[in-house]
């Protein structure tokens, strides 16, 4: 057993250097296949949107690369719902922003602020964040059209703010806790009042939490579908509902379908591209486990 | 201390914003469908005089939100049960110093950043008979007809089985109304690619908190690897396993997005949710207390998952 104690060396296999090699390769072979499952979607949307109509109605050909690659379908697909996609920035850009102001807030205050029955209070609070929305969406609907704010991108941005309070007020929280008592205290010494403390002792720290919480909510609200086909009229659709309509108006037209599923997806995938390890951070906060 | 106590009043009426808002929203809004769902509130003059548990009633009575049902374990259990088996397979397969890594933890995560309504268009067309899988793999599409199959698996009336199950008074589950209905397979495939990859990274973490020490234990005791996993790890990751089923689980009992792109009702309503009928119900047919009734019940399906979690994860949060 003194293959054990090599620090870094694979943990001592029982069975032949062959047979270890042989199960590597395996091992590799599993992923690349499990790859494939990923990746085979993605192909199909890049594939299928670099055709024609033409190209692309032929089912029998709908693996094979595009005779020509062309980017008229996705020019065509933006034509369609361009407008869509700037209602989807507008919403989601303006909620992701107010969330997580308002989400550091409320993290602050339930981190550092504790008071009696604070904690169940925050627990209440996180209850908000896993009911079905089938639930308040009648009431909802009725408020918004009480508000006057039926089909509009303002109703909508309030909404993800309000559901979103849940979600940015754990984040922090959880975030905000982890932040020594000992510098809380040290500025309260120095004189630092509430605001104080936020100002100069947890803000400064707080820039991977805004990070997380922009970026989920972002995501949260550009995704979202319920709520904006439940609330809007076809002029404020963001553009989940109008590529989900784009499969139902069109005659098969996969290649513009593909397209515009695409372009729906692009502002979320760069993100996650870009950011992946912040976009993880929130993942895993949603199971509350910060 | 003055100054303290000042300092505790705007700390609290700081908060209150939020408590207001998740007070009207979340819980006024419930109690409000709640007596929605209790109304004669079934048109558009919105009658909000009460009637009992009549839409409560009428719509456990209806065969399609009956099916509704079936089709919510059945997906929540093979949606859920795939997902684990598939993310736990991968955190394992990651969890053996591969080269790139990186890479495929990256790929198996993407789906998570796209909406479910992008997943659903793309796997509509992977799983339309006439296209798709079948071509790719070159299968009859007269025999692989996926979402569009309405064939739902179940012991038949008259069959041994189903006789048997008459002999001791359950002869009612040998109908298709207590079966697999083959198209929600569909669906759950799909969901499977969005969802396992955050069971992978769950599992993973968890599996990177095991010190190696106890790997090393094991071994040293003569424990083979399938014993090392079985007997050391598995356990070891039962509180996450816990997690990814309370998450999944939610997120499958409120499945709406993805149905809507990818298959609707489906024929038969075998791909049909609670919250499909929920929306046709409230706001197709105006019959809003109907709808409210089904949206409670949804409230209580999630809440008979979701309390118990709470509960359990702020006892952790407390003794930590």
């Amino acid at each position: 057993m003194t293959t054990v104690a090599a620090p870094t060396s694979v943990p001592a296999r029982r069975g032949l250097p062959g047979a270890r090699r042989l199960a590597r390769l395996g091992l590799y072979l599993a992923l690349g296949l499990a790859a494939l499952f990923y990746v085979i979607p993605v192909y199909l949307l890049f594939m299928t949107g670099m055709k024609t109509f033409a190209e692309a109605a032929q089912t029998s050909l709908m693996w094979q690369l595009p005779q020509a690659a062309s980017f008229d379908s996705f020019g065509q697909a933006w034509q369609t719902i361009s407008p869509n996609f700037m209602n989807s920035a507008k919403i989601a850009v303006p909620a992701a922003v107010l969330s997580s102001l308002l989400g550091s807030l409320n993290g602050y205050i339930l981190a550092k602020w504790r008071f009696r029955g604070s904690e169940t209070l925050f627990t209440l609070i996180l209850f908000g964040m896993f009911i079905p929305y089938q639930s308040i969406l009648i009431p909802l609907l009725k408020v918004e059209a009480g508000l006057g704010l039926y089909n509009t991108l303002l109703g909508l941005v309030l909404i993800h703010i309000i559901y979103g309070i849940p979600i940015t007020t754990l984040i922090f929280r959880n975030y905000y806790v982890g932040i020594p008592e000992e510098l809380v205290e040290a500025s309260r010494m120095d004189g630092a009042g509430f605001f104080g403390i936020y100002r100069h002792v947890l803000l400064p720290l707080s820039v991977p939490g805004f990070v997380v919480v922009l970026i989920w909510q972002f995501t949260s609200a550009w995704n979202d579908f319920l709520f904006a086909v439940t609330l809007t009229g076809q002029d404020n659709w963001p553009i989940t509902v109008a590529v989900n309509n784009l499969a139902g108006s069109f005659e098969v037209a996969w290649n513009i379908q593909m397209a515009g599923a695409l372009i729906a997806a692009l502002p979320t995938l760069l993100i996650y591209v870009l950011l992946g390890k912040f976009f993880m951070r929130g993942l895993l906060a949603g199971s509350l486990k910060g | 201390m003055r100054r303290l106590s000042r300092d505790r009043i705007v700390s609290i009426a700081l908060l209150m914003p939020a408590v207001l808002a998740i007070g009207v929203f979340v819980y006024g809004m419930i109690g409000w469908s709640l007596w929605v769902s209790l109304s004669k509130a079934n048109d558009l003059s919105f009658d909000m005089r009460l009637n009992g548990l009549a839409n409560y009633i009428a719509v456990f009575n209806n065969i399609r939100f009956q099916l509704d049902l079936r089709n919510t374990v059945v997906f929540t259990i093979c949606f859920v049960g795939a997902s684990l088996v598939i993310g736990l397979l991968l955190a394992n397969l990651l969890d053996r110093r591969i080269r790139g890594e990186a890479f495929f933890r990256s790929l198996f995560l993407f789906p998570l950043a796209i909406s479910f309504i992008v997943t659903g268009v793309v796997w509509k067309w992977l799983l339309t008979p006439s296209a798709g899988v079948n071509i790719l793999f070159g299968l009859d599409q007269a025999t692989n007809r996926w979402f569009t199959d309405p064939t739902v698996l179940h012991i038949a009336a008259d069959s041994d089985a189903g006789r048997f199950m008459a002999s001791i008074g359950l002869g009612g589950l040998a109908s298709s109304e207590f079966g697999i209905p083959i198209a929600l397979m569909s669906l759950v495939i799909a969901a499977v690619w969005q969802m396992s990859g955050f069971v992978m990274a769950l599992y993973l973490a968890a599996l990177r908190g095991i010190p190696d020490e106890l790997r090393e234990a094991a071994r040293v005791d003569g424990a083979s690897e399938w014993q090392l996993f079985r007997r050391v790890i598995l356990p070891l990751l039962a509180p996450v396993t816990v997690t990814a089923v309370i998450i999944l689980g939610h997120i499958s009992l409120k499945i709406y997005d993805l149905q809507q792109a990818m298959t609707k009702q489906g024929p038969g309503f075998a791909t049909d949710f609670p919250a499909s009928y929920m929306w046709q119900t409230a706001f197709n047919d105006n019959e809003f207390a109907k709808g409210a009734a089904v949206g409670i019940v949804m409230l209580v399906l999630v809440a008979t998952l979701i309390v118990p979690y709470l509960i359990w994860n702020r006892r952790q949060d407390v003794t930590r």
